[in-house]
């Protein structure tokens, strides 16, 4: 298996990656690198352009410009090679509700040249129980595991995976994230893109964090984490008739007292606050709101996550962008 | 492991047998469809017109018409009576004697009506002592072949060849892009002609059940003629459900929901049910629309099976219905691979 470029170092290489749909731009130069054997995520708000990046490198849609290289090749030279040894799940997908769970890998399996064992597919994503189910009578998170395994069937190089877990119940999530983790462990290369910061955490080596059509940041969750400089984010608030005394000035020196490595921002009907001595910065988060006679209304603390580092990036949610 | 395509046609099959409502449009519609047709235009012995009588009347002639074979005799009062039933079409015909005269009240526009006067006339006139100078002799015939049901079975099964190629084709299709089936089809290694190509291949298959349903319930319950060969017959349905099948790709080859295949399949479908003489003959229509009427595939179809079935015509003489098919086939399915959206 020479799942890697020329030079042994890219499972896929993007360089400038650039497409606009009429007058929407939704890849702006746009750069991977993405190792042999990693898990890599992409990582960004609804509309960022992950599935548009994600669907040129799978060679589905046309970029207006830029390179992309696959398992070192490109998909002008060699697309049918590659389509050979790539995985794809796409994110919306209805599989044809008539057939079995068995029919459609077979159907999938006779696409390829070569593959695994449509039984071992069934039993990598758990469904041996639902063999003979139509599509139609599975859950969403058997129906996202069927997609997984059409996915496989093919035994796969490189895996691309675009939204696997939107749309499940928590339970439905951890199966399909077990299921990734076992792929991380036979060694293939997986692209996955998500909105969750829980996922990419969990799931990813190394993230890119994309927002409007770029990557904002690129690096493994932890040191992407790090670079907040922050031990803890700090969220408060206050009553409701002192709000409107929280003026830009007073945010300012409430963060200044606190220590905070990044200015404050408004959240949830308060305020976080990265911190990085904790048990300083609270006494001196209460004592500046006493000399001001702002009311607490609520306090907490929270280790930072990927959100936060979405938050610093962009100052905007994931989950409300 | 079986080859793609045979896996994709397997498919189509599964989808096919596992939707009752397509399977009761493809099979059960159009026999329920030639059984009602039969029925209605079955032969049978003429019916006696229905006339009425105004009263009073001479014995004589109320007598004459009642021996009338082809008459039913009703008395009617007077004139409003009479008035009456001419306008509710319950009689064709109301005779009024008196003062030695007979009056016939009709609607000549109405070939019943024409007829029961002439029937009326004779059974009066003959009553009356007209004698007739030549003598007659009748001889009636019925043949198989050419009664309508003869006719119009060979149309409903050109008729059906090209709705269940066009729907059914159309609807998969359609169904698979918009549930990005399609697309995710083709992020395998699959390959696109083997894909369109088993759609053709299905029909292949359900053509036999299709034909062999219809033409045996034809044959069986109407004693339709088949007088040509069963391989010319196979031969010019291979053909047109091919070529509807290329044209249901056509159809569907860029629409992005239900409702445009729909129309656009209507739109195809509509001026063949109306001129491609399945109801009726196609020489019905002007001379200045023949050249239109004939270029139709549904047209070749029609004609062909009928050229087949009913004069138990050769394959070499309805090699000019053939060609016009293929030419059918060929260009839409070309066109369909070339602009087929798969996205």
């Amino acid at each position: 298996m020479t799942a890697s470029a020329p030079d042994g170092s890219s499972a896929l290489l993007v360089r400038g990656l650039r497409k606009r749909y009429d007058d929407v731009v939704a890849v702006d130069g746009l750069d991977l690198d993405v190792r042999p054997g990693e898990c890599f995520g992409l990582l960004g708000p609804n509309g960022a352009g992950k599935t548009t990046t994600i669907e040129i490198c799978e060679g589905l849609t046309e970029p207006d410009a830029g390179e992309v290289i696959v398992l070192g090749r490109t998909w002008a030279e060699s697309g049918r090679d590659l389509r050979e040894r790539l995985g794809i799940q796409l994110q919306e997908t209805q599989l044809a509700e008539k057939l079995t769970v068995l029919e459609t890998l077979r159907l999938f399996r006779s696409f390829y040249a070569r593959g695994r064992a449509v039984d071992d597919v069934i039993a990598l994503v758990r469904l041996e129980e639902k063999r003979r189910a139509r599509v139609s009578a599975l859950s969403g998170g058997q129906k996202q595991r069927l997609a997984l395994g059409c996915a496989l069937v093919g035994d796969p190089d490189l895996v691309f995976l675009d939204e696997p877990t939107t749309g499940l119940d928590p339970q439905a999530r951890r199966q399909v994230w077990d299921l990734v983790e076992q792929l991380k462990a036979t060694g293939r290369t997986i692209v996955l893109t998500t909105h969750y910061m829980e996922e990419a955490e969990r799931l990813c080596d190394r993230v890119a964090i994309v927002d409007h059509g770029r990557v904002m940041a690129l690096d493994t969750p932890r040191r992407l984490v790090a670079g907040l400089g922050a031990d803890q984010i700090v969220f408060f608030s206050v009553a409701e008739d002192a709000v409107p005394r929280i003026t830009a000035d007073a945010l300012a020196a409430i963060a200044g007292a606190a220590g905070a490595t990044q200015p404050a921002r408004a959240t949830d009907g308060g305020w976080e606050l990265p911190v990085t001595a904790t048990h300083e910065a609270i006494p001196a988060l209460l004592a500046e709101l006493e000399r001001r006679a702002l009311p607490l209304a609520e306090l907490r603390t929270h280790l930072p996550t990927l959100e936060d580092v979405f938050v610093s990036l962009t100052g905007r949610a994931l989950r409300d962008a | 492991m079986r080859p793609a395509i045979i896996e994709l046609t397997l498919v189509r099959l599964r989808e096919f047998v596992r939707e009752p409502e397509a399977m009761f449009w493809v099979f059960g519609f159009p026999l329920l469809l030639a059984l009602g047709l039969g029925i209605a235009f079955r032969n049978r012995a003429p019916e006696s017109i229905r006339i009425g009588v105004l009263q009073p009347a001479p014995a004589a002639l109320a007598a004459s018409l009642d021996s009338s074979a082809g008459l039913a005799v009703e008395r009617l009062a007077d004139d409003s009576a009479g008035a009456r039933a001419l306008r509710n079409a319950d009689v064709a015909l109301v005779v009024a004697a008196a003062n030695g005269e007979v009056e016939y009240r009709f609607d000549p526009s109405r070939p019943d009506a024409r007829a029961a006067r002439q029937l009326a006339d004779d059974a009066i006139q003959r009553g009356a002592g007209r004698r007739d100078p030549l003598a007659i002799r009748e001889t009636t015939i019925s043949e198989r072949g050419s009664r309508y049901i003869d006719f119009f079975i060979p149309g409903l099964l050109g008729l059906n060849l090209m709705g269940s190629g066009i729907w059914s084709i159309g609807f998969a299709v359609v169904t698979a892009r918009k549930q990005k089936l399609l697309k995710r089809l083709v992020a395998t290694p699959m390959s696109r002609t083997q894909y369109l190509m088993s759609f053709l291949l299905s029909r292949l298959f359900f053509l036999v059940l299709e034909v062999g349903a219809l033409l045996g319930f034809g044959v069986l319950v109407f004693d339709v003629p088949l007088r040509g060969s069963l391989w010319t017959l196979a031969a010019v349905c291979l053909v047109a459900a091919l070529t509807f099948s290329a044209l249901g790709l056509l159809v569907s080859s860029r629409a992005r929901t239900v409702e445009a295949v729909s129309g656009l399949a209507n739109l195809v479908m509509l001026p063949m049910w109306i001129f491609s003489g399945v109801f009726f003959s196609a020489a019905n229509f002007p001379q200045a629309v023949q050249p239109f009427v004939q270029a139709l595939p549904l047209t070749a179809t029609v004609d062909a099976l009928r050229a087949v079935m009913l004069r138990g015509a050769p394959l070499a003489s309805v090699t000019g219905e053939l060609a016009l098919l293929l030419a059918w086939l060929v260009v839409p399915f070309v066109v369909a691979l070339r602009v087929f959206r798969w996205r």
